[in-house]
């Protein structure tokens, strides 16, 4: 099939990938990228700088500081990703289980928690706990501080076991709940008893989702904190402050106590028994009860939209405001902060661009690698995790290391050092969701596609790609959004440059004088790129169906 | 011309051998069955063939030359999974024209030959159908007119009937050796039904655990069963211990449990060997007066009476403890014959066939997997 040069091209690379030789250099290739791009600088970096950690030890004050900053990193995370479980388990129930029409606004809604930019969702929660709020018209205020910071964290982490175990309780057969039931047990029994032991992969899937992203969060968290300090926080301040010593001691203890507990938590959780066999007929009747349910469901959306959905879509109010107020006129005449705020956002697009693209091509052969176990189960585990990596480990942390390592390069540019940082944080995004859609389609789909005539890359081309162009296009458009995003690892690797969530933090915290109007429109412009990225996934998924 | 021959080959899985020192040859045009139960190693066999798989040890060798480093795509051997493996973003016309498409062939050439094959499997009218939108024998007839399509001559069916019901299983078979014949392919056919083994195969050949057992043409399989495993597997048996007592020009004489004694044609085995004969449960016979125990028709109780459409199977407790089976067309059979009647059970030397006591015991021989 010749169509002209670019037919040619495709034949002759076609042709090349039958050659053992190219397929091992492709492979080799984006592995060695992976280990030299992804996994290494993070703990170089950090290595190199390991020595100014001594600071820190002659400083009483600061060391204190610094362990307490990291034990309620980890006691914030486990306590939100706790709770969240608890709360989010019955919504997910209702919305993978419910009738209504209504149901599928539930769903939409869930998930808005998770595409606003986090620098959004933190501005958003600071101003309805303050006292400006509609809470505060009560006469009540949460000020910024660890109550905040576990209200923040509560919200956005909720999206997260929300949307993993609706997709466990889809996937889940009903046949067994069936059989439970001509058995004779009712329905509280049976959730307890036969679904949920049943779905405990899932649920520790989405408790290391929600904890990982607790660890991990910074710049919304930055916004509430006040004088309060988890790690990032407290990394955070340090660069602030010009104090590297700190900076290098919080991220190393911080990406090393991550990887422990994520690895102890993958080990011990999958032998995890839940010892409660016995069955209790007459409190699990009425648990079963319609009152009982009725009940339930009430308290379920009552904390989702209490806690999780309206303090998270609360800065609608003063982005509306802005409309009218003149400050759009402002904005769209770039004049002043404005000028800027464009250049910041241009500069967050043109990083994510490039760090979708890199993922793109070094991800795609990795993806292949894991989904199709090409190096046996251990390398593949092993492979698998390291994957991980990026969004295991806090992503401030991440930048700190990768920001020591890429500038230890002299020659090296800031915007290549974001780029290469932004690559980091995203990479696992891509890979993971190609592996689990190739994972989806039968290898002997493939083998058969090679008896015939086709040649490796032509398989790839015809047959795998055209199954799995929609995790493609998601997860390119979730490494985009990712990228653009990010403010953790940004405001640690930024020196002159800054991406717009890292400007738009400076200018919630007032280093730069703006009005409150001006900084929800500013976030309001962020939030547009999210949604409109929502709204090509939603089509996407939409045009699937 | 794709004739095929393997030699010695061996493909392990950690320390099972899925493939255990494999010979064998196909000529050209040959359509051979390949018969064995789950984990017998057919799908293995199939897929080395295909160079999906690489043999740990060995040759295959391909119209005469060693295959064993030709990637898939250079093999000229289509594999058809018993799944099928349809692209299923792709019509049906795309689905047979993957195979010249992928080998460069000018696109109305390849419509071409597709139409032409598809018209053959008598699915032109289906063309632009989504393999969804097909019921199971068509997905059949377009994994068949894919692989028919490709420009190979060599097809490795891997129970292609497997998915059907029986009864578009029974009406394919015929249809499916018929294609492969008039369109001069070489078919390699996994199965592990031996009614369909025998009757499509020109020869047939039979794996357990990875090890070939037998290859022949069906008649000589059926009736000429190398091994105990292949007695069992193909047909139904009959299988008593016994010792041989003497031999002569006319045979031998086989003492069974108790001293009963059976006359066998085969002279091969020394006296006092430990020795295993079989009879066909078809060749045996029964009649309902039991005259007492003599060479070759021993009295006992009918234990179990089955009704099985066209025959009427009787198993058979004999005086010494041995079971045997009788299977008679339900014409021929005696009505009169009942659970718990005293029979005569008696069989033709010529019938029996002797097999040396297999050093693990019967009932391990018997085991299929």
């Amino acid at each position: 099939m010749t169509n002209g040069f670019v037919g040619s091209i495709m034949a002759t690379l076609d042709k090349l990938s039958s050659r053992p030789a190219v397929k091992r250099v492709v492979y080799a290739g984006t592995i060695l990228f992976l280990v030299s791009f992804i996994l290494l600088p993070p703990v170089l970096g950090i290595t190199f700088k390991l020595g100014l950690a001594e600071q820190v030890f002659q400083n009483p004050e600061l060391l204190v500081r610094a362990e307490a900053a990291i034990l309620w990193s980890f006691t914030i995370a486990l306590s939100v990703a706790a709770f969240d479980l608890l709360a989010g388990l019955p919504l997910a129930w209702i919305i993978a289980r419910g009738r209504s029409r209504w149901i599928s606004v539930v769903d939409a809604l869930a998930d808005i928690p998770f595409i606003i930019p986090t620098v959004a969702l933190g501005f958003s929660t600071l101003l309805f706990w303050g006292n400006t709020g509609p809470i505060g018209f009560l006469g009540f205020s949460i000020p910024p501080g660890l109550a905040l910071v576990l209200l923040l964290h509560f919200a956005f982490s909720f999206p997260v076991i929300v949307r993993v175990m609706v997709g466990e309780l889809l996937a889940y057969t009903s046949i067994y709940e069936t059989a439970a039931k001509t058995l004779g047990a009712r329905s509280f029994t049976i959730a307890r008893t036969v679904t949920l032991p049943m779905l405990r992969p899932g649920l520790i899937a989405a408790f290391l989702l929600a904890f990982a992203r607790s660890l991990s969060e910074t710049g919304a968290t930055v916004i509430v904190a006040g004088a309060f300090e988890n790690g990032p926080v407290f990394i955070a301040n340090a660069k602030n402050a010009g104090l590297e010593g700190p900076m290098v001691l919080v991220s190393f203890a911080l990406i090393i106590s991550s990887v422990a507990v994520f690895a102890l938590i993958r080990l011990l959780g999958n032998r995890l028994k839940i010892p409660l066999n016995r069955v209790f007929p007459g409190a699990e009747s009425r648990l079963s009860s319609k009152g009982s349910v009725g009940m339930r469901n009430a308290v379920t959306f009552l904390i989702f939209g209490m806690f999780v959905l309206i303090p998270s879509i609360y800065i609608t109010f003063p982005a509306f405001g802005a409309l009218t107020d003149g400050t759009l006129q402002k904005a769209l005449s770039g004049t002043g902060v404005w000028s800027s705020f464009w250049q910041s956002m241009a500069l967050s697009y043109v990083i994510g661009v490039m760090a979708t693209l890199i993922n793109i091509a070094a991800g795609l052969p990795v993806a292949i690698l894991i989904a199709r176990k090409r190096l046996g189960r251990v390398a593949t585990t092993v492979l698998d995790a390291a994957v991980n990596v990026p969004i295991v480990v806090p992503s401030v942390a991440l930048g700190v290391s990768l920001g020591f390592f890429w500038r230890s390069f002299g020659f090296l540019p800031e915007f290549w050092i974001l780029v290469f940082a932004h690559t980091t944080i995203t990479y696992t995004y891509f890979v993971k969701a190609m592996a689990a859609a190739i994972e989806g389609i039968p290898e002997e789909m493939e083998e058969t596609a090679r008896t015939l005539g086709s040649r490796p890359l032509h398989v790839f081309r015809k047959i795998i790609l055209p199954l799995t162009k929609y995790s493609f296009l998601s997860g390119a458009i979730l490494v985009f959004t990712r990228s653009v995003d990010e403010t953790g690892a940004a405001t640690a690797v930024s020196q002159t440059l800054k991406t717009a969530p890292v400007l738009l933090v400076s200018w919630v915290k007032h280093q730069i004088p703006v009005t409150d109007s001006e900084i929800a429109l500013g976030i309001a412009f962020l939030v547009l790129t999210s949604f409109a990225a929502l709204l090509v996934l939603r089509l996407i998924v939409y045009r699937r169906k | 011309m794709p004739s095929l021959r393997l030699l010695n080959v061996t493909k392990r899985f950690g320390s099972i051998k899925a493939l255990d020192d494999v010979t064998f040859e196909v000529r050209d045009r040959e359509y051979l069955c390949v018969l064995g139960s789950t984990g017998s190693g057919k799908t293995t066999l199939l897929r080395s063939i295909a160079g999906i798989l690489t043999p740990d040890e060995g040759e295959i060798f391909i119209d005469g030359k060693k295959a064993n480093t030709v990637t898939p795509e250079e093999r000229n051997a289509v594999y058809v999974p018993q799944s099928y493996a349809l692209f299923p973003h792709m019509t049906v016309l795309d689905n047979v024209m993957f195979g010249p498409l992928a080998k460069e062939t000018k696109r109305a050439a390849a419509e071409e030959t597709a139409m032409r094959v598809l018209k053959l499997v008598r699915l032109d009218g289906r063309a632009d159908a989504l393999p969804s939108e097909l019921s199971g024998g068509m997905q059949q007839r377009v994994a068949l007119a894919r692989g028919l399509a490709s420009g190979s001559s060599l097809l490795l069916l891997d129970e292609p009937l497997g998915a059907l019901d029986v009864r578009l299983r029974l009406e394919l078979r015929g249809e499916l050796r018929k294609l492969a014949k008039d369109s001069g392919f070489t078919v390699i056919h996994v199965t592990h039904d031996q009614e369909e083994a025998m009757t499509i195969g020109d020869r047939i050949l039979v794996l357990r655990r990875g090890k070939l057992q037998q290859h022949g043409t069906p008649y000589h399989v059926y009736n000429r069963p190398e091994r105990i495993f292949v007695a069992n597997f193909v047909g139904n048996t009959n299988f008593l211990e016994a010792t041989v007592k003497s031999r002569g020009k006319e045979g031998s004489t086989l003492r069974l449990r108790e001293d009963l004694e059976v006359r066998v044609l085969d002279p091969s085995f020394e006296p006092e060997e430990a020795v295993i004969v079989a009879i066909r449960e078809e060749k045996t016979r029964i009649t309902p007066e039991p005259v007492g125990d003599e060479p070759n028709r021993l009295s006992g109780e009918v234990k179990e009476v089955h009704f099985l459409g066209s025959y009427i199977r009787y198993a058979v407790r004999l005086t010494n403890g041995d079971e045997v089976a009788a299977r008679l067309p339900v014409g021929e059979a005696e009505a009169e014959i009942r659970h718990g009647d005293w029979v005569s059970i008696s069989f033709d030397p010529a019938d029996t066939h002797i097999y040396e006591y297999p050093t693990l015991g019967l009932p391990s021989e018997l085991e299929a997997s």
